[in-house]
């Protein structure tokens, strides 16, 4: 299945791509800053989010919220998110309400630091250091999102730090951050533009060239130095956390190739093979044969820069200990990689995925938010169209070759999460660094 | 550089929800086909009368136990069999119950939608049941009550509704039962609870997307039609409240770094006449982002990452919830805020822009919650659960119209019910206690949490 896809570059560097699809009167904006926590300067940890929650805080001609009830006004959904190595920004509204959409977001994109204010950046801080609380700190195991990249990246690495911030780095931004923020990251030449479902292509391209058009392009933003890693950990990383948790859980991280490379394709599948779904292998043995575990799932961060990662992702039994989880989830680790994976098993995973990515093109948010995510990392919104071929083109060879090389154990980091017992003190997370086995 | 002209909407373009047709076969099996011609997908939705109501009093959480039971395994293939053969099939059966109905449901790709949909009403029709399977599924559940436990925003769902509900009512329990029952529940049970509830007469399949009506039809009728058992219709009381005077719930958790805030009684039932003005009066209040709570607790006072209200549609009267977490320490002043709010919608009239806000929003979402086969089949399950009219979804947009800001203020007067409101906190009592007591809302207990 094809969706079609035109693309264009503005002067001013914004990438622009269109998908159109008139079954119903729906139309999806969608715009993926290149930027994300990895570019978040030292003692600034956080930022990038909290900018985020800045940018509907209002722009020269919107009010503070304005963006949020203009658009559900207008009967649309929107958000944002931020991840490590980008921000995007989406709106859904009624076809007719297309030109909203882009003029809302061309305002922020062209003149937000007007708006900005000591007491909405003080506000908005609150929020954000709620948003912490509520799912992070107050959320059972809330703090592996933190937890496992600082075990997994080098204390050096654009990845390891915390994305949502430390309370202390939260605190100390500023509004010259956020103007600072602003005239480096968020320029036309930073960003892609999608927009899918139904609108008329010659409409559209006139409304991006009045609203965007006169935007002008950034002074470049510095390189992210230094985030290359090799293939491999080279040793056993482990981290045991006792908190605040009823049932054992382990997350165990694999270096992985970046995504979109040729090899990310075996590794993917390899990740689908071990936890997609109740025919994967964690669960059949570990849920389903040993009973051992609750639940077990895999999946990667989809890092396009650097080294991504694939992590297990099992929660223990009651009865299970913490040691045997660690030491079942390893065995089934080191059966896949010494033995390989069948046919069937890719054929499974394949299968499972391809439906997956069809049904979600169902969706005109997914639809641009995906292309959004190829032309942001990749440099190429078409490639949304060939991604069901390279899952058909995945071998078990293939597989086995990632298998053999990134699930052997110089290549493992382990987050282990133990019940705290019952009586323990203050409530103060405890965290023993156990050297590696 | 950029242009202060905010634009104008164009006219909007035409929108049904999709065309769909009933035909109810011999053993009085219901099927509803839904062709949507958009992408090569199809939708399948299995909803079954047999909600978590029909739970047998002391064994709350069979309804659930039986449906997650039917993915286990069927006469003709184990567990593992089972899941393989769908999964390289590209999908899964979901099976799960709710307080009113059990869904069982997949997506599959058109190419093989005929061998999914087999192997799907094998699900339906020749569960096994195996007892170690069932034994397994139990250790699951009580593993999963566990978690709950440990969890603050499942834990103030549930201790909310237990505080609302009289004891002996069945919307006090967790929909999915409690440690002690899921504990009580035998293979026998389940295999009981499926004779007498999971039977033709008594289910809707819903067949949604790239299939035409006679297809439809047609499949169900080849694996269907032999399906047969009656049904033994019941009504138990689940919605009596536990008191009528507002008073304050503490939950203890003295490690809380937030805390989890539920305010509310109990609600009114799905079939309510007054239901779009209750809806659009709970837009405003909390149901948008741009409601008057969320922008009161959020964006004005920052105590918060989100605040919402919602009545909870059931059968019977399912609860009126307002949601929140709140940063320890401003507990007090979230429960004063939002009781102020509540105050502001019953003395005086929304203004004619914050109705247009809350209707404009409704009406606008409409098509986009059905662009998928998926939610389409969701809808068609609400249709049937709820007995909806057959042009619900034609008249939805009409309806939400035509409320006003007056039928919002008395909505807001009838079934915000201020005097009744019950305070439910999830956090640490050392911080919140003195606090809560000085609103002076009513009397302020403590306890532990319970899973009986």
């Amino acid at each position: 299945m094809r969706i079609p896809i035109e693309q264009f570059r503005l002067d001013n560097g914004l990438l622009v791509a269109l998908s159109q699809d008139k079954t119903a009167p729906i139309v999806a904006v969608n715009l993926w800053y290149h930027v994300g926590s990895a570019n978040e300067r030292a003692g600034r940890t956080g930022f990038a989010h909290l900018f985020e929650h800045m940018l509907f805080q209002g722009s020269a001609n919107v009010g503070a919220n304005e963006h949020f009830e203009l658009i559900q006004r207008a009967g649309g959904t929107l958000n944002g998110s931020t991840w490590l190595e980008r921000t995007n920004y989406f709106e859904t509204v009624p076809s007719n309400q297309l030109a909203l959409a882009l003029w809302l977001e061309s305002d922020r994109m062209g003149a937000l630091l007007p708006a900005m204010t000591q007491t909405k950046l003080d506000t908005q801080r609150d929020v954000v250091k709620n948003e912490r609380r509520w799912s992070v700190d107050n959320q059972p195991y809330g703090t592996w999102w933190e937890k496992l990249p600082e075990l997994a990246y080098p204390d050096w690495h654009p990845f390891h730090h915390s994305l949502i911030g430390s309370m202390e780095d939260l605190e100390a931004a500023s509004l010259e951050d956020v103007e600072q923020f602003f005239r480096t990251y968020y320029t036309p030449d930073n960003a892609v533009l999608s927009i899918a479902g139904d609108f008329e292509i010659e409409e559209a391209k006139a409304l991006i060239y009045r609203y965007f058009g006169s935007i002008p392009k950034g002074g470049g933003k510095p390189p992210l130095e230094r985030i290359d890693l090799p293939p491999k950990f080279g040793e056993q990383l482990r981290l045991v956390v006792e908190d605040d948790v009823s049932l054992a859980r382990i997350y165990m991280a694999f270096r992985s190739p970046v995504f979109g490379s040729d090899e990310y394709y075996p590794a993917s599948v390899c990740g689908a093979i071990l936890g997609m779904r109740r025919g994967s292998r964690l669960y059949r043995s570990l849920v389903r044969e040993k009973q051992i575990a609750a639940d077990a799932s895999a999946f990667t961060f989809d890092l396009a820069k650097g080294s991504d990662i694939l992590v297990a992702d099992v929660t223990a039994l009651p009865d299970t200990s913490p040691d045997q989880l660690e030491a079942e989830v390893g065995r089934e680790i080191d059966k896949l990689a010494t033995d390989g994976v069948t046919a069937d098993e890719v054929a499974r995973a394949v299968a499972l995925i391809e439906t997956d990515m069809t049904t979600a093109m169902q969706s005109a948010g997914d639809r641009a938010d995906r292309i959004s995510m190829f032309a942001t990392l990749l440099g190429d919104p078409g490639l949304v169209n060939i991604q069901a071929d390279r899952y058909r083109g995945v071998t078990a060879a293939q597989v086995n070759a990632f298998a053999s090389d990134r699930l052997g154990k110089d290549n493992r980091a382990t987050l282990l999460y133990v019940p705290r017992p019952k009586q323990s003190g203050d409530g103060s997370t405890e965290l023993l660094e156990v050297a590696a086995p | 550089m950029t242009t202060s002209v905010r634009p104008l909407p164009g006219p909007p373009r035409e929108y049904h929800f999709p065309r769909f047709e009933r035909h109810v076969l011999d053993n009085g099996l219901n099927v509803i086909v839904a062709p949507v011609r958009k992408l090569p997908v199809v939708s399948v939705a299995a909803v079954i009368d047999a909600g978590a109501l029909h739970d047998p009093a002391g064994l709350e959480g069979l309804a659930e136990l039986t449906a997650l039971s039917l993915r286990e395994g069927t006469t003709l293939r184990d567990g593992v069999k089972l899941a393989l053969d769908l999964e390289m099939l590209g999908t899964s059966v979901e099976a799960g119950a709710r307080w009113d109905n059990t869904i069982a449901s997949m997506t599959v790709l058109t190419d093989r939608l005929l061998p999914a949909f087999e192997i799907f009403a094998e699900v339906l029709l020749s569960p096994a049941f195996h007892e170690d399977d069932i034994v397994r599924l139990k250790a699951e559940r009580l593993a999963e009550r566990m978690q709950v436990m440990a969890e603050p925003r499942g834990l103030a769902d549930e201790s909310f509704d237990r505080f609302v509900y009289a004891a002996d009512s069945r919307y006090a329990e967790p929909m999915s039962g409690t440690t002690g029952s899921i504990s009580r529940i035998t293979r026998e049970n389940v295999a009981e609870f499926y004779r007498d509830n999971h039977v033709p007469g008594a289910t809707t399949l819903i067949i949604v997307g790239d299939v035409s009506v006679s297809e439809g039809w047609k499949l169900a009728e080849s694996v269907f039609g032999g399906w047969s058992g009656s049904k033994t219709e019941l009504s138990r009381e689940a919605d009596r409240p536990a008191r009528s005077d507002r008073s304050v719930r503490i939950i203890s958790r003295p490690d809380a770094a937030q805390s989890e805030l539920r305010i509310g009684h109990r609600g009114i039932p799905r079939s309510h006449p007054e239901y779009f003005n209750v809806t659009v009066m709970n837009a405003v209040l909390g149901g948008l982002f741009s409601s008057r709570i969320n922008l009161n607790l959020r964006e004005k006072h920052g105590y918060t990452y989100g605040a919402s209200s919602y009545y909870d549609w059931r059968r019977q009267a399912g609860p009126f919830v307002i949601s929140t977490a709140v940063q320890s320490e401003v507990t007090g002043e979230a429960i004063a805020e939002t009781l102020r709010e509540i105050e502001r919608m019953q003395t005086e009239e929304i203004g004619p822009e914050e109705l247009t806000l809350a209707t404009s929003y409704l009406e606008g979402v409409f098509p986009i919650r059905y662009e998928t086969t998926a939610s389409i089949a969701s809808a068609l399950a609400i249709l049937e659960t709820y007995r909806l009219p057959e042009n619900y979804y034609d008249t939805y947009r009409a309806m939400i119209a035509g409320v006003t800001t007056a039928d919002v203020l008395q909505a807001a007067r009838r079934f915000v019910e201020a005097e009744k409101l019950q305070v439910l906190v999830v956090g640490n009592p050392e911080l919140v206690r003195t606090p809560v007591e000085a609103l002076g809302i009513g009397p302020v207990s403590v306890g532990e949490p319970v899973d009986p």
